[in-house]
């Protein structure tokens, strides 16, 4: 039951053929067996999760339909649980228990969903592999040596090992739809201003954004219309009429404009890669969709310009872990500078430390109009590219990575791991909404095709996914996890 | 060597919305520390600020108040720095886009000149909470209640050539910014507060001297004795052949001083970039000209009309709309009593002695309009002369009783019955034969003596110009 689709698992429900007990019951089974391999996990939620199940059990009984009732969720650890703690991956907020609930949480919970618990992350999510993550780095459900892709590395790593039939990610650069690639689900990063981001821990808060992982794109449709809509709580959320993401699903893709852009086709992308997604593509041709090359001109910019402005806001969004009102505080601090300090020097890990840094930098007196500046103008030009390609075209392919999960450990410098959010990280600057679903195998590793839509246009996207998905079968491969763990065993 | 003062202020006032600049938290002055400070203030991780719009409407009436450009698409941004009662690490702010940008003040002087005074900008941002130390052994308390409270800071350009000039210039914003009922702005509680940049330059040189900041000064004659005392310390660093340091320097009430107030001559780098977490504000003509419908009478346009439809001299109108609360007063009084001369003298005399005796706000006058219009009428019916109305004004502060029933009790009500008076005149001839005589041979001006006699023995309740009628008639 636990390797089912959300979909599959509400109409089990509804048809009474399990319960959410059970099923709760099922999948802490699986967590119990598999999340010390995995590291998924960073808090598991066992006695509230069965009670949230009970109470799901008894709202259908007596006749509650809510979308998601009874269904299993895993939130990432940085959405503000109410009586959670609540991490962000880091140290300095090992002790933080959330006061109050993100509004994703609240939307999840509104819908029925029962939480089974917080997932492992880059710390503040800055990061494309987990390894930063103070809680240990979690594990490729495909292969323990390799990475599960960051910074929601938890959330794919728990869809993608049945630790959950569903989970929350937040995407910056990329970090919902890499780890969705890496681990062989789908994952879809919304346009900026679809989902609230009340309650999400800030990295960039003009690039942040909350999206599903899960296994097919039909419920990353069901999901979206849980968490999407506007928030009066997060000024930056887009008041738009409310749709059903769902509806689209089945449309034809005859005619379809599909442009490939050259330059996510070039050096650097694994060539087993390349031709996984180009036979990828050629299944949606088949659907009757057209393919035409593009051109996104500005596109070696976007990690550069991306490296000024996350770090810029970073800066700030992290100041006010200070080791005052709550989180990480040093031991007998001197005086008031020795504890914010200390504080943030012993609460933060090297990553963080260095985008801190990064982004004061770039925002000294002096060096705003060569950094800062700079980078807005690059977002535009980027911003643009994109605009004018939506003109001839109806969704942008290309790979999500340009190389499937990387081991543990082998990325050795920072930039070097910058670079594998090279196709992701422009839609960020953009606001684009973006997927990545399951396209293929690379030595033995699955690799996911990146499908980019207009502003809004998410509903395309999840057609044009869902329709992809009806004709292949990579979304439903399922790594060999027993053998795995026992390998870990022995 | 002879020195011209330059000064600019930076004038921050608190808006006086119910509710906090980005959250939704309670503004009252003096709760209980941390009562009014909810996660959003704690800056809880994943918090988003809301912007207060009634902090927008406030400072766009200010700024059409005096006829500034109106931002129509005014950004915050993030001003960083690390302090204990500063939660975010930022503050919120507006660098680059203010919603007020360039208006005037008109002051008048001493002198009755006027000086139009140049306002640089006015800029919305966040107030700070509050570092508690003196209950706290070794430790400092934190308050939050303040934390994010809605500032207008309000700069002057570099306008003001002396402390009186500030003085006037603070006086009048003050004024402004009551009439609009945008803020409380009582310095004493920091609803107001103001900075004084000060720079001096020989007279005749066209470029600024060095300037220095002088901050915590929180009452009017502080700003005037800080001013002076720092005109004074640079004056005297110069000609000691010194140089004056760019620096901020803290006024000391106590010690009449400012005093530097950082050791380190490091320039903080505040590091502002636009808030990513709000939106810009966009400000069309419509909503512009919809604040600007709401204005109220302002104090120069009073005063014009309290000249014209009551027939004060300019020098009593001024004085009268210095404060709204004051010419309100007045003007129900004016109303009620059907004198405003009258009225204008009491108030602006009686009544503001009255209060500066006392240091009463105008609405802790045990005096209200409505009991000063029926004395005055009491006056004018010749009930009670206008001495003996002082006698009942006294009364009246620890009566609460009616002006008549005062009046009455203590037997006040002035003489005018003739048969009366004239007993009172013949009693006062009597008795001061000589003066009387020296009237008779035609040293007419002694009838002012007679008068005060008669007004004596009658303890003041004689109608007086009844006294004077009845004397030369009996003496001629």
């Amino acid at each position: 039951m636990i390797e089912k689709t959300v979909a599959e698992l509400s109409a089990a429900l509804a048809a009474g053929e399990t319960t959410s007990v059970a099923l709760t019951q099922a999948y802490l089974d699986q967590i119990a067996a598999h999340n010390e391999t995995l590291n998924a996990y960073i808090t598991v939620c066992a006695d509230s999760a069965l009670a949230q199940a009970r109470a799901a059990d008894e709202a259908r009984a007596a006749g509650s339909t809510a979308p998601l009732l009874g269904i299993p969720i895993a939130h990432k650890d940085l959405f503000c649980t109410e009586g959670v703690k609540t991490t962000s991956g880091s140290k300095i907020l090992h002790n933080f228990i959330s006061p109050y609930d993100a509004t994703v949480v609240e939307r999840m919970q509104a819908a029925g969903a029962v939480m089974l618990g917080k997932t492992n992350m880059d710390e503040f999510a800055m990061g494309s592999s987990n390894e930063s993550s103070y809680y240990g780095a979690a594990r490729n459900p495909w292969n323990l040596d390799r990475v599960p892709g960051g910074s929601s590395g938890g959330s794919a790593a728990a869809v993608a090992a049945d630790l959950c039939a569903m989970a929350t990610g937040t995407d910056t650069g990329g970090s919902i739809r890499q780890p969705a690639a890496f681990c062989g689900i789908t994952g879809l990063k919304p346009s900026y201003g679809r989902v609230s981001r009340w309650g999400m821990i800030a990295y960039a808060s003009s690039l942040d954004q909350a999206g599903p992982l899960c296994k097919t794109a039909e419920d990353a449709a069901i999901l979206l219309n849980v968490m999407a809509g506007v928030d009066d709580k997060d000024s930056t959320s887009i008041d738009l009429p409310t749709e059903d993401f769902s509806a689209a699903l089945n449309d034809s893709l005859e005619g379809l404009r599909i442009g490939l852009p050259k330059q996510h086709f070039a050096e650097g992308l694994n060539p087993a890669i390349d031709r996984a997604i180009r036979s990828a593509v050629a299944e949606l041709e088949k659907l009757g969709a057209v393919v035409k090359e593009i051109d996104l001109p500005n596109s070696d910019l976007a990690i550069s310009a991306y490296y000024v402005i996350a770090p810029a806001e970073a800066s700030a969004n992290l100041s006010r872990f200070d080791g005052v009102r709550y989180g990480y505080r040093c031991e007998n601090p001197a005086d008031l500078e020795d504890m914010y300090k200390r504080s943030r020097s012993e609460g933060f890990g090297e990553e963080v430390k260095r985008r801190i840094m990064i982004g004061t930098y770039a925002l000294s007196a002096g060096f705003y109009d060569a950094y800062y500046r700079k980078a807005q103008k690059i977002r535009r030009l980027v911003k643009e590219d994109y605009a004018r390609a939506f003109e001839e075209v109806d969704v942008i392919i290309g790979p999500t990575t340009p190389s499937p999960a990387f081991e543990l450990d082998s990325m050795k410098d920072s930039v070097t791991m910058y670079l594998e959010d090279i196709y992701t990280i422009a839609l960020n600057l953009a606001g684009l909404p973006g997927m990545s679903v399951p396209a293929g195998f690379v030595d033995g590793l699955p690799i996911g095709m990146q499908i980019v839509a207009k502003d809004y246009a998410e509903a395309k996207l999840l057609n044009v996914a869902h329709q992809f998905q009806q004709v292949t079968d990579w979304h439903k491969q399922k790594p060999a996890l027993s053998t795995a763990a026992k390998t870990k065993e022995a | 060597m002879q020195y011209e003062t330059v000064i600019g202020l930076e004038v921050h006032v608190q808006l006086s919305t119910e509710s906090k600049l980005f959250s939704g938290s309670a503004t009252k002055f003096g709760a209980e520390p941390n009562t009014q400070a909810n996660i959003f203030d704690l800056a809880m991780p994943g918090t988003l600020p809301v912007l207060n719009e009634k902090a927008v409407a406030m400072a766009v009436k200010f700024g059409v108040a005096i006829g500034a450009e109106i931002g129509k698409h005014s950004v915050f941004d993030r001003k960083n720095y690390f302090y204990p009662d500063l939660p975010k690490g930022y503050q919120v702010s507006q660098l680059d886009y203010p919603t007020v940008g360039k208006g005037t003040l008109t002051v008048t002087l001493d002198d009755g000149s006027e000086k139009v005074v140049g306002v640089t900008r006015a800029h919305m941002e966040e107030d700070a909470g509050k570092s508690l130390h003196e209950d706290y052994q070794g430790m400092t308390g934190i308050d939050l209640n303040r934390a994010g409270t809605p500032l207008l800071e309000i700069v002057s350009e570099p306008d003001l050539r002396s402390a009186k000039e500030a003085v006037a210039y603070l006086k009048k914003l003050h004024s402004i910014i009551r009439y609009l009922d945008i803020s409380d702005a009582i310095m004493a509680q920091g609803s107001m507060r103001c900075d004084a940049n000060v720079s001096i330059r020989p007279v005749g040189q066209e470029e600024f001297g060095t300037r220095t900041e002088i901050k915590n000064i929180n009452s009017f004659k502080f700003v005037e004795r800080a001013i002076n005392y720092e005109v004074q310390r640079q004056k005297d660093v110069l000609e000691d052949g010194g140089r004056i340091v760019q620096e901020t320097r803290l006024y000391d009430a106590d010690k009449d001083e400012t005093r530097s107030m950082r050791s380190k001559e490091v320039a903080n780098d505040y590091r502002y970039f636009p808030e990513p977490d709000l939106l810009p504000i966009v400000i069309d003509d419509a909503y512009i000209e919809a604040i600007r419908a709401t204005l109220p009478e302002l104090p120069d346009t009073r005063g014009a009309r309290f000249v014209s439809e009551y027939g004060l001299s300019e020098y009593d109108a001024g004085v009268l709309v210095a404060t709204r609360e004051m010419a309100d007063y007045f003007e129900t009084t004016a109303k009620l009593s059907g004198d405003a001369k009258l009225a204008a003298n009491w108030v602006s005399q009686d009544l503001q002695a009255l209060l500066n005796k006392h240091g009463w706000e105008l609405d802790e006058s045990p005096i209200q309009a409505e009991r000063l219009a029926m004395l005055i009428q009491r006056i004018k019916d010749n009930t009670i002369s206008g001495k003996i109305a002082k006698t009942v004004f006294d009364a009246m502060l620890d009566d609460s009783s009616d002006v008549d029933a005062i009046i009455e009790a203590k037997g006040l009500k002035q003489v005018t019955d003739s048969g009366a008076l004239e007993s009172l005149v013949d009693k006062v001839i009597a008795e001061n034969p000589d003066q009387a005589q020296q009237y008779r041979d035609g040293k007419v001006q002694v009838i002012g003596f007679l008068v005060g006699q008669c007004m004596q023995l009658s303890k003041g309740k004689a109608n007086p110009a009844q006294v004077n009628e009845i004397l030369r008639g009996k003496l001629s």
